[in-house]
């Protein structure tokens, strides 16, 4: 039934084509392509910013009795007689931080990728709703707006961490801060409406929308990752509008929710931010491990080791992700007997990471292994993965977490899952789905040659933080030499801002390959990897519509190398293992 | 040639809920709005019972006979969205404009009421000994006019939509074959109504 | 770069640096195992012309096992954990008798109020000191953490101790210093402007000493 009315829908879809302009095709568009596409340059041009603010970041750590060259272009509020001050230095730990997180990688891996695929891998024309759909991106535009303009307004940006404790990101006259922090607070609640309809449509289109035959064990690892990710979305995203509300009020109209002096309470901040925030983590890891998963079967031309183990894994992470909270406030002066309650959840939730890792070796295992550039990234995905959730041990040990809280450990830790991890995975997915968003191929050595600079360079900066942690270097500082037991640790923190400066530039080099072949990359084909999933059954780029038929689905969905298919070592979803010729079960292409 | 016909007689049955997609989406949807009342109300309920001392028995301030009667209001009216969704898919055009305008009737009263109650709060409330109660009269204010002040805006939409509602089923919209738009917007109705009365219960009465 | 903790000169500090060591070794031995498979699965199992991978769906057994072992690692560690944390901060385990003083962080430096001759605080010949922390070395110290602005964090490498100050709340955390020396309390949270440099001496002095000093200061407060 439901599959009918979408079916009429998709027929209108196919037939309203024709009459678009350029306007209604690729600015106000409702097709679920085109809106990924959107939200692709929107999210690498803030990938940009966010670097850059690291950057600047990166160089007063290293050298901050230096004059920033070229820092005369930034308004004096920023940078006086040179020097970076300290009052921009805390505006770019915290916007760096936040745009990362929420214009970056979470709008990069759902809104970019939920958009994509999912109506391609379970045989959908578009999202159950393409105008809703279509809201979600243009609502990131006045939030996007709203953020970079929050940095040239008097007192600057938000500077109270990504965090935004109470009560210092509620006390403008203690931050310093007073408009920046309420853009920040405003652009938070339209990014997080986007973001909760783009779940309401995700999860929707997955549950009502699949194919004849897709079951719910044949969809794609990269299906379930992204179905779960937006119910933990819908979950949590607006328990962080509550909470971003209230510290508003605080701040403008005078409530004192979080503010001590009238009976607030700076903790319930905590624990409302990190009832979000821990959820929002795995947001941000489980479409990448969605994407490793399928990258690395079709590398290795095997299907994933463990596929149902894989499903209950992302589901255990994902309940489990909303139990830990507690563990980022273990020193916070909350009741020691919850914290040992989180610590339990917390080294929990290591074993379904645990066993996700260990089937993605027992994927590449006995396998035909192609190194193309994803599958690159995904293999570093799971070597950088697994650094930074063993660095998690340590934290999840609520004794050891004494020490290490607030140090360099933790930020280790975070860029080892967030780069190594989520960035890994998305620089891969983009290579991957390149040829089917844009009908051509990324160059190949340049990739490769991406790879290897980003793995080392991104070693060369994040590693040595351990080191940093363990010393006792503590996080958000301006000026680290002014400490006795950090005496020493200059020479570190000028290498890790070298390489850091080694791994911005390699940024470029991606940028370069990206938008080069958008013109001059070779054509694609229908699927140039061999790949099982129907995305790749359809033409690269897919017409709007996606399908002329709907296709019916016969098989799992990484069937690779199948014993009954000798004369290739792949079998598409939608192919009855009976037919041995691929002409007969790949869509042509039409002519445009 | 025979292929295709192969492929259609074996085609497998449809997957998805027996349930319209724009029903699945309204109810993806209340989950959030679920999640976003309850990061409100969590709050209230964490510091009431934290800085109990500060806080008056509910009848001290606000003003609960008035309130009560707006709830019956407001659940009077979830009834008529009842009525107006079966007469819908009764095909009955005369029983779908009467019941949907009651409804969009009743709502807009519970949004007049509830404003009239801010204004008298705000302009003649006690409280502490002060004269007016207003969002910064502690934090009883702060969090009473938070979570009734969302719930109201949520009342407004609901009204909005019901309003045009309400239009097109004086153009004729509505019928057996049409009726999905009521039954969605009954959904959020019903929500928003349950809502209040667990607010009604929690704010006003405990 | 010396990757090594500072030296540890607390009682708390001997099972943290402990569980830190043990922590290390368990995930060293799970990076070497994992990262080494990477590496030899990508060698052994490289593309070659005519070869065809090993069709597999998994192993039950092997899922099994690998949930196992983990599983049971992180429960024996989390149980250690526990017990650990628990003679840290639970109240049975805070010293009766101690020295207590009250440190009271604000924007940004740290205000420590010592007890008087009479021994008690919240008595009339207490006295405060800005951003000089004293203590006696091998006895227990009481420090009740208060905040007069916003979130600050009492944290002091050597001594392995970190706490949250949070106003509206009075933290009580405690230590006995095992050594003496000179040393920093670390603002350990992002509160302003002048966090990078919200640092205070520590002096732990030995016994007799501190209480000398804690005289002669009292002395002086009082005049």
């Amino acid at each position: 039934m439901a599959t009918i009315v979408a079916e009429a829908t998709g027929q209108a879809i196919l037939h309203e084509e024709h009459r678009q302009s350029f306007l209604r095709k690729y600015i106000f568009s409702t097709d679920h392509k085109v809106i990924a596409i959107q939200f692709l340059f929107t999210t690498l041009f803030f990938l940009m910013i966010g670097g850059l603010l690291a950057m600047l970041m990166r160089y007063q750590i290293a050298w901050p009795d230096q004059p920033l060259p070229g820092g005369g272009i930034l308004p004096e509020t920023m940078v006086a007689s040179g020097y970076i001050l300290p009052e921009f230095y805390n505006s770019l730990v915290t916007m760096h931080g936040s745009i990362m997180v929420f214009f970056a990688i979470m709008p990069m891996l759902v809104g970019v990728y939920a958009n994509y695929l999912i109506p391609l891998q379970i045989g959908a024309r578009d999202m159950a709703f393409p105008r809703l759909n279509m809201l979600s991106f243009w609502l990131m535009v006045p939030a996007g707006l709203l953020t970079l303009a929050s940095f040239f307004v008097i007192g600057g940006a938000a500077a109270a961490g990504w965090t935004l404790y109470a009560p210092l990101s509620g006390r403008p006259d203690l931050s310093g801060v007073h408009l920046g922090q309420q853009m920040w607070l405003v652009s938070l609640v339209i990014i997080g409406l986007s973001s909760i309809l783009g779940s309401v449509n995700y999860i929707t289109t997955v549950i009502n929308m699949r194919a004849p035959g897709m079951t719910w064990f044949r969809l794609p690892l990269t299906v379930w990752a992204l179905f779960i990710t937006a119910i933990l979305g819908l979950l949590a995203m607006p328990v962080l509008s509550a909470a971003g509300i209230m510290l508003l009020f605080d701040q403008t109209i005078g409530t004192s929710f979080f503010l001590p002096e009238a009976g607030g309470q700076p903790l319930l901040w905590q624990h409302l931010f990190w009832f979000f925030g821990h959820p929002e983590v795995y947001i941000l890891i489980l479409p990448a491990m969605g994407f490793t998963s399928e990258i690395i079967a079709a590398g290795s031309r095997k299907p994933i080791f463990g596929y149902k183990a894989m499903v209950w894994a992302i589901a255990a992470i994902a309940f489990l992700g909303f139990i830990v909270w507690g563990h980022h406030m273990f020193q916070s002066g909350m009741n020691p007997t919850l914290g040992l309650s989180f610590t339990i959840s917390t080294l929990l939730i290591a074993v379904p990471s645990a066993i996700k890792t260990f089937n993605w070796m027992g994927t590449m295992w006995r396998g035909n292994l192609q190194f193309h550039t994803p599958m690159l990234f995904a293999i570093g995905f799971v070597a950088m993965f697994a650094i930074g959730g063993l660095s998690g041990i340590f934290m999840a040990s609520t004794p050891v977490d004494i020490y290490i809280h607030d140090t360099y450990f933790i930020v280790a830790h975070i860029h080892y899952v967030l780069f190594g991890g989520s960035l890994f995975a998305l620089f891969g997915a983009i290579y991957y789905w390149y040829p089917k968003m844009f009908g051509r191929m990324m160059n190949e050595t340049l990739g490769k040659i991406h790879f290897v600079l980003t793995l080392v360079f991104f070693n060369l900066v994040f590693f040595p933080m351990h080191g940093l942690g363990m010393v006792g270097m503590m996080r958000r500082i301006y000026d680290p030499t002014g400490y006795q037991h950090l005496q020493g640790i200059q020479d570190t923190n000028q290498l890790i801002t070298w390489a850091a400066f080694g791994l911005y530039a390699s940024g470029f080099l991606f940028a370069f390959n990206f938008f080069w072949s958008l013109w001059r990359g070779r054509k694609a084909e229908a699927n140039p990897w061999d790949a099982t999933t129907l995305e790749w059954q359809t033409p690269s780029p897919p017409k709007h519509g996606n399908w002329k038929e709907i296709p019916v689905v016969y098989h799992g969905p990484h069937e690779f190398s199948h014993p009954d298919v000798p004369d290739k070592d792949w079998l598409a979803q939608n192919e009855r293992p009976d037919i041995t010729s691929p002409a007969e079960s790949v869509m042509q292409p039409e002519p445009r | 040639m025979a292929h295709a016909a192969a492929a259609i007689v074996d085609r497998p049955p449809e997957r998805g809920l027996d349930v319209y997609t724009q029903k699945v989406g309204m109810w993806v949807f209340l989950c959030s709005e679920v999640m976003f009342f309850a990061g409100l109300i969590g709050s209230y309920i964490v510091l009431r019972f934290g800085a109990s001392d500060t806080w008056g028995a509910p009848g001290e301030v606000l003003n609960v006979p008035v309130t009560a009667i707006n709830t019956f209001v407001l659940i009077c009216s979830s009834v008529t969205m009842v009525k107006a969704f079966a007469a819908a898919e009764a095909d009955d055009q005369k029983g779908t404009r009467r019941y949907l305008l009651f409804t969009t009737l009743l709502g807009a009263l519970f949004l007049g009421v509830q404003g009239f109650e801010y204004t008298e709060l705000v302009l003649h409330g006690e409280w502490q000994g002060s004269h007016g109660f207003t969002p910064t009269a502690g934090l009883y204010g702060a969090t009473f006019f938070t979570m009734t002040g969302f719930h109201g805006f949520h009342v407004f939409l609901g009204v909005v939509c019901l309003a045009w509602a309400t239009t097109k089923a004086f153009r004729g919209h509505w019928g057996k074959d049409h009726y999905h738009g009521i039954e969605v917007l009954g959904l959020y109705w019903h929500f928003v109504d349950l809502v209040w009365i667990i607010l009604f219960t929690i704010v006003y009465l405990i | 770069m010396d990757w090594s903790l500072p030296p540890n000169l607390s009682t708390q500090g001997v099972p943290i640096d402990t569980l830190f060591w043990i922590i290390l070794v368990l995930t060293g031995i799970a990076f070497v195992l994992v990262e080494a498979g990477i590496v030899w699965f990508m060698i052994k199992y490289r593309g070659r012309e005519g070869r065809r991978a090993h069709y597999t769906h998994g192993s039950t057994r092997m899922e099994i096992i690998w949930t196992a072992i983990p599983a049971l690692v992180l429960a024996a560690l989390g149980v250690y954990s526990g017990t650990v944390w628990a003679s840290i901060k639970s109240e049975r385990s805070y010293p009766e008798d101690a020295l207590t003083l009250k440190v009271v962080a604000k924007q940004f430096e740290w205000n420590v109020t010592y007890p008087g001759a009479d021994g008690e605080l919240e008595t009339g010949d207490d006295f405060t000191v800005r951003n000089q922390l004293h203590v006696p070395a091998n006895e227990p110290v009481v420090v009740r953490l208060e905040s007069e602005d916003v979130i600050h964090s009492f944290f002091i490498p050597e001594l392995r101790v970190k706490q949250d100050a949070v106003p509206g709340m009075t933290i009580p955390v405690w230590f006995e210093a095992t050594g003496t020396g000179e040393f920093e309390i670390a603002c350990a949270e992002l509160c302003g402007l002048g966090h990078y440099r919200m640092s205070a001496n520590v002096t732990i002095h030995e016994g007799a000493d501190f209480r000398s000093w804690h005289a002669s200061q009292g002395q002086e407060a009082g005049q």
